[in-house]
C-alpha cells in the first residue's frame, strides 16, 4: 500500500513538473513569437505617422527630390490594379467554384481541382514573370503597364476565390436544394436564387480576404506594372505604380535627403496596413450581416 | 446530387456554360502560364557563359547557388517558425482562456495579411541594426561553431536576418492552421485521456498532436512553400551574391532565387530577361514539388461536404 502511493507520488511529480515545463515552453513560445509581431506594428504605426499627412494623400511623386511628396500616385495605382484584379478574378472564381460543387464530376472536375492547388503555391514573383511572359510576346520587352499588373494578381486571386467559394456552397445542405427542385425549379435558378443566397455572407468574406491577400503584393507589379514617379489613371498604358512597389523603391533608392525617402515609405506601409485591416475588418462584418437570418 | 430531377431549360444551359468555362478557362491559364516560362527560358539554357551577367559563368553555374540560396533560406526559417508555431497554436487552442483565445485567435489571422512589402522594411530597419550586437558576440564567443565563424557582417543583413524575418512571416500562416486542426480534436479524445489522470501535456501529446499530424505536417509544408516564393522580404534584407556559404553571419550570402529576380529584372536585357524567367520557372518547380507533397499529406483526410452525398 505504502509502495503504492509512494511510487505513484514519485511518478506524479515528474509528470507534474514536465506538465508545467510544457505549459511554460507554450507561453514562452508564444510570447517570444508576439516580440517581432508587436514590433512590426509599433514601428509601422510609430514611424509612418511622420508623413500621414494631406500633403502624402495629395500629391505624387512628380518633380519630388527629397523631403515632400507624397503617394497619391501609388495608392491610384493600388485601387486601380486591385480593383481591375478583382473583376477578372471573381467572376471566374465563383464560377468555377460553382462548376466544381454543383456541376462538376470525373475527370475534369478532379483536375481543376488539383490546378487550383497549383495555382495557391504559386509565387508571387512567378505570377509576374508569367505576366510579362505573356505580354512581351505581343507588345515587345519593354511592355510595363497597370492592367498587366491585375492580370499577374489575378493569378494569385482565383484560386483562394475558388477555394472560399467552394467551402462555402459545400456547406450548403442538399435538402434546401432538393427541396427547390421538388418545387420544379430549374437548376440554375436553384443556384441563383437558393444556393448562392444561403452562402453568400461566406462567399463575400472570402471574396474581401483574397483581395486583401492580393493587395499587398509587390514582387509581380514590380516586374509587369513597373514604377512611375507621377499619377497614372490609365491602367492600359504606361507604367503605374503601386502602394508596395511605392515603398519598396523609396527605401532602396534614396537619394539626398535620405530621411524623406525613410519617411515616405513607412508611411505608405501604414496606408498598406490599414487598407489590409480596413479590409479585413469589412470582411467580418459582412459575414455577420449577411449570413442567413435562420442559421444564427 | 440527383441533377437530372430538375428540368433542363436555356438558363440551365446558359448557366452551366458559364461555369464550365470558367473552369476551362482555369486549365487554359495554367497550360499558358508553363508554356510562356518554358518558351521564354528556352533560350537562357543554350546561353553562352559571357552572356550570362555574372561574368564567365555558364548558365547551370548560375542557376545552383540560387537554388541553394532559396532552399537554405527557407530551411532556416522553419527552424525557428515550426516550434514557435506550434507553441501559439496550441497556447491558442488549449491553453489560453477562452476569451482571449478567440482575440488572439483574430490578431494572428490580421498578421497573416500583412504585406510582405511591410516586413522587408521592418526587418531592415528595425531587425537587421538591433540584431548586429548579438551576431558580434555570437562570432566572438561562438565562432568555434563553424555556422557562426567571423568575419560578421557590419550591417546586420545577413542570412540568419532573412531567415528570422521569414519566420516572423510564416509563424501567421502555419500557426493559423495548426490552430484549426487542433481546435478539430475529437473533444471525446480528449476527455478520455483527462479521465484516464493524464495531465494537460500529455493530453496534448496523446490525443491532440497524434490528431493533427496530417495537419501539421501540411501547414509546415505551406509555410515552407511561402518561404520559398517570398520575394521582397528578402530582397530587401538581404545583402546578396550569388555563392555557397553555409556561413550565417558573413557579409557575403547566397541569395534566393526570388530576390535574384526581383532586384535584376528592372535592369535586365535580352538573354538576362530569359536567364531570370528560367530561374522563375524552377521556383515554380520547387514550389510546386513542395505544395504537391502538402496536398497529399491533407487530401488523406476525408474532406467533410453536405453538399456532395
Amino acid at each position: 500500500m505504502t509502495d503504492l502511493t509512494y511510487s505513484r507520488h514519485r511518478r506524479s511529480v515528474r509528470r507534474t513538473v514536465v506538465d508545467r515545463l510544457m505549459r511554460v515552453l507554450v507561453i514562452l513560445a508564444f510570447v517570444i513569437a508576439l516580440v517581432p509581431l508587436v514590433s512590426l506594428v509599433a514601428m509601422t504605426i510609430a514611424k509612418g505617422l511622420n508623413r500621414f499627412d494631406g500633403e502624402f494623400f495629395s500629391s505624387s511623386m512628380r518633380n519630388i527630390v527629397g523631403a515632400g511628396g507624397g503617394g497619391l500616385h501609388a495608392l491610384v495605382g493600388t485601387l486601380e490594379v486591385t480593383l481591375a484584379a478583382a473583376i477578372i478574378s471573381i467572376p471566374i472564381g465563383i464560377m468555377t467554384a460553382i462548376y466544381l460543387v454543383e456541376y462538376g464530376r470525373g475527370r475534369l472536375a478532379k483536375s481543376i481541382t488539383f490546378l487550383i492547388d497549383v495555382m495557391t503555391g504559386i509565387p508571387s514573383i512567378v505570377a509576374g514573370l508569367f505576366a510579362f511572359a505573356l505580354f512581351a510576346l505581343f507588345f515587345g520587352p519593354g511592355i510595363r503597364f497597370g492592367l498587366g499588373g491585375a492580370i499577374a494578381l489575378s493569378l494569385l486571386m482565383i484560386p483562394v476565390v475558388v477555394r472560399s467559394t467552394e467551402e462555402m456552397l459545400r456547406i450548403v445542405p442538399n435538402s434546401l436544394r432538393e427541396a427547390s427542385y421538388a418545387l420544379g425549379v430549374p437548376k440554375w435558378l436553384t443556384i441563383v436564387k437558393v444556393v448562392l443566397p444561403t452562402s453568400i455572407g461566406g462567399i463575400i468574406t472570402g471574396v474581401v480576404i483574397a483581395i486583401a491577400r492580393v493587395i499587398g503584393e509587390t514582387a509581380p507589379l514590380l516586374i509587369i506594372a513597373g514604377l512611375s514617379t507621377s499619377l497614372n489613371y490609365d491602367l492600359f498604358h504606361d507604367r503605374m505604380t503601386t502602394l508596395p512597389v511605392f515603398v519598396y523603391t523609396q527605401y532602396t533608392n534614396q537619394g539626398a535627403d535620405a530621411q524623406a525617402y525613410i519617411d515616405r515609405a513607412w508611411t505608405g506601409a501604414l496606408v498598406l496596413m490599414l487598407l489590409v485591416i480596413a479590409l479585413n475588418i469589412i470582411a467580418r462584418v459582412l459575414a455577420k450581416v449577411l449570413s442567413p437570418k435562420g442559421a444564427r | 446530387m440527383s441533377a437530372t430531377n430538375a428540368v433542363v431549360r436555356r438558363g440551365d444551359r446558359v448557366f452551366s456554360g458559364f461555369a464550365y468555362g470558367s473552369g476551362i478557362a482555369i486549365l487554359v491559364v495554367l497550360a499558358a502560364v508553363a508554356v510562356f516560362l518554358i518558351a521564354q527560358s528556352l533560350p537562357a539554357v543554350t546561353a553562352t557563359p559571357s552572356q550570362v551577367n555574372q561574368g564567365g559563368m555558364s548558365f547551370w553555374e548560375y542557376l545552383l547557388p540560387l537554388t541553394f540560396g532559396t532552399i537554405w533560406a527557407a530551411a532556416l526559417s522553419l527552424i525557428f517558425a515550426v516550434p514557435l508555431s506550434l507553441g501559439i497554436a496550441l497556447f491558442i487552442s488549449h491553453y489560453a482562456p477562452r476569451r482571449l483565445a478567440g482575440v488572439l485567435g483574430n490578431v494572428v489571422d490580421l498578421l497573416a495579411a500583412v504585406p510582405s512589402v511591410v516586413y522587408g522594411l521592418w526587418g531592415i530597419t528595425v531587425l537587421a541594426p538591433s540584431i548586429q550586437p548579438i551576431y558580434e558576440w555570437m562570432t566572438v564567443n561562438l565562432g568555434w561553431i563553424p555556422f557562426f565563424s567571423g568575419p560578421v557582417s557590419g550591417t546586420g543583413r545577413t542570412i540568419l536576418t532573412v531567415a528570422i524575418v521569414l519566420a516572423v512571416m510564416i509563424i501567421p500562416i502555419i500557426s493559423a492552421l495548426c490552430r484549426e486542426v487542433f481546435l478539430q480534436t475529437p473533444r471525446l479524445n480528449e476527455e478520455a485521456a483527462l479521465a484516464l489522470g493524464a495531465t494537460k501535456w500529455e493530453m496534448v501529446r496523446m490525443a491532440v498532436l497524434p490528431f493533427g499530424r496530417a495537419g501539421i505536417v501540411s501547414a509546415v509544408m505551406l509555410g515552407l512553400g511561402r518561404a520559398l516564393g517570398e520575394t521582397m522580404a528578402v530582397a530587401m534584407v538581404l545583402s546578396p551574391s550569388v555563392i555557397i556559404s553555409f556561413f550565417l553571419l558573413r557579409s557575403e550570402n547566397p541569395t534566393t532565387i526570388a530576390a535574384n529576380i526581383a532586384l535584376n529584372f528592372p535592369e535586365a536585357h535580352d538573354i538576362g530577361v530569359n536567364i531570370l524567367i528560367a530561374t522563375g520557372l524552377l521556383l515554380f518547380i520547387i514550389t510546386l514539388v513542395i505544395n504537391g507533397i502538402a496536398r497529399l499529406i491533407i487530401s488523406k483526410r476525408a474532406a467533410f461536404s453536405g453538399a456532395n452525398s
